[in-house]
């Protein structure tokens, strides 16, 4: 379980958001909206430990040892603080730490690489059992449409081809959170509909999706929790 | 201004924990140390594979502005033997300034950073396999380049070899200082400038002991002091560079 409370984002004289609190149980999907420049993509960095935030926590599965606390201005959300590095919680649950998949504005690939290279290398990095799997990365690539391109270096392939690639990258994601920031953004209908089931075979599986987008969210079996941030 | 409140509701909270543990059965294994070194280390050799004129330069770089040096203080034997330490030094540092941009400057405008640390996969050893990588195809070439630049010099075959010695336990260091250069000046304007005022200072005593391990290898002494020196300040540039770097990452980042 996602338990934020209290959370407060300052950006120089502008406050995105302040004392913003939410949960979010397992099988929930939690929709972010709000117009351009309201804190969005703050949120679900601050979330994904990238961003600092300035006051409040964030809490996962709480008090199993993987609290994140930011509660002094200053200090950094969801990492370096000695809670996210208590790995493991009473009951097998990772620590935040290594519960996170995000996928953010910048494509996370590299351009030289190949898809399938590229696909690989993520999900060695989050320690995905895919990536020991003879023929994951080729069946993945195959149910996003991509298997064509899995030998193109990514910069060859088109906004919408690299979104269908995180697309396979989630669809073997044992991560229990995902943050995706504008996952639909460049997506065609049947992209779109792709990145649904995944969001609805996650839901189902337990897994909880923070989601940054102005489209209106459905995955089937899901709760979809809105968060409407103010402009 | 506003905040936003979901409540959390309570009735689904058993059926959906069930649910959670079964999921984190068949969750993976967070990556080791070990295992975040070597995966940053495979990745940048690969990069490295498919944009190899990027790493030419470099090397042409080195070649080119050595060879400089004779053509401007004249072709006198004794002048050159007794600048040749020096000028390999400082030519070595110039063109590892030179790559030390590619060392995450690719990773950041891509997302790749972003990505290593929302992972949880250990930063400062995803910094050290990158530094690895960066040994291994700058610091080696620059040391093997190191006895073409010492023929033009006219070096003795002892003082080449304590050339190479030096170089390959200096260019670690020099890439540890500008890992943290690197990741410091981040997304920053004209960072390349700036990345050079901070790294150069810090690689004075690199260049000291390396051209004074040359030095003293060219005037039939034992370079051993010198080239020890060198270990010394590997060891703890291999332990603390990493760290260092990571955390100014983390701040470029926010």
């Amino acid at each position: 379980m996602l338990k934020v409370g209290g959370l407060s984002c300052v950006r120089g004289p502008r406050t995105l958001f302040r004392d913003l609190s939410f949960a979010a149980l397992p099988g929930d999907i939690v929709q972010v909206t709000g117009p351009n420049g309201s804190g969005k993509t703050t949120l679900l960095r601050t979330l994904a430990g990238l961003s600092r935030a300035d006051a409040g926590t964030i809490e996962w599965n709480g008090g199993q040892g993987s609290r994140d606390t930011v509660d002094t201005p200053g200090t950094r959300g969801g990492q370096g603080t000695p809670g996210t590095h208590a790995t493991q919680g009473t009951q097998g649950v990772p620590a935040l730490a290594h519960s996170r998949a995000y996928v953010g504005h910048a494509a996370g690939w590299s351009g030289t690489l190949s898809a399938a290279d590229n696909l690989i290398l993520a999900w060695q990095l989050d320690g995905e059992a895919a990536a020991r799997e003879p023929g994951a990365v080729v069946a993945a690539l195959e149910g996003m449409g991509l298997v064509r391109q899995r030998n193109l270096p990514v910069a060859r392939l088109s906004q919408g081809q690299r979104k269908r690639l995180h697309l396979a990258r989630l669809s073997r994601s044992t991560r229990p959170l995902w943050l995706l920031d504008e996952p639909s953004s460049a997506l065609d209908d049947a992209g779109q509909q792709l990145l649904e089931a995944l969001l609805g075979a996650h839901a189902a599986a337990g897994g909880i999706a923070v989601v940054a987008t102005h489209h209106p969210v459905a995955a089937a079996g899901a709760t979809i929790r809105r968060i409407e941030l103010g402009g | 201004m506003s905040g936003a409140r979901g409540e959390p509701s309570d009735a689904r909270g058993e059926r959906a924990g069930a649910r959670a543990e079964r999921a984190s059965a068949a969750r993976a294994e967070p990556v080791s140390a070990l295992g975040a070194i070597g995966w940053a280390c495979r990745r940048d050799l690969l990069l490295t594979a498919h944009g190899k004129s990027e790493l030419a330069l470099v090397f042409v770089f080195f070649v080119l502005v050595t060879s400089l040096f004779p053509l401007g203080v004249g072709p006198e034997p004794a002048l050159l033997r007794a600048i040749a330490p020096g000028i390999v030094w400082v030519c070595a540092l110039l063109s590892a300034l030179l790559s030390f941009g590619r060392l995450f400057g690719s990773d950041h405008a891509d997302g790749t950073l972003e990505q290593m640390i929302v992972s949880g996969a250990p930063l400062a050893a995803l910094v050290a396999g990158k530094m690895v990588a960066h040994v291994l195809v700058i610091g080696v070439p620059l040391a093997m380049l190191t006895p073409l630049i010492a023929l033009q010099f006219g070096l003795s075959a002892g003082a080449m070899i304590v050339a190479v010695a030096a170089l390959l336990l200096g260019t670690p260091i020099l890439v540890g200082l500008g890992a943290i250069g690197a990741a410091l000046t981040l997304g920053v304007r004209g960072g390349a400038a700036l990345l050079a005022l901070l790294v150069l200072p810090l690689a004075i005593p690199v260049l000291i002991f390396g051209a004074g391990a040359v030095d003293a290898a060219e005037a039939g002494m034992s370079a051993g002091a010198h080239l020890s020196l060198l270990g010394a300040g590997l060891i703890a540039a291999a332990i603390g560079c990493p760290f260092a770097a990571a955390a100014a990452l983390r701040i470029a980042l926010d």
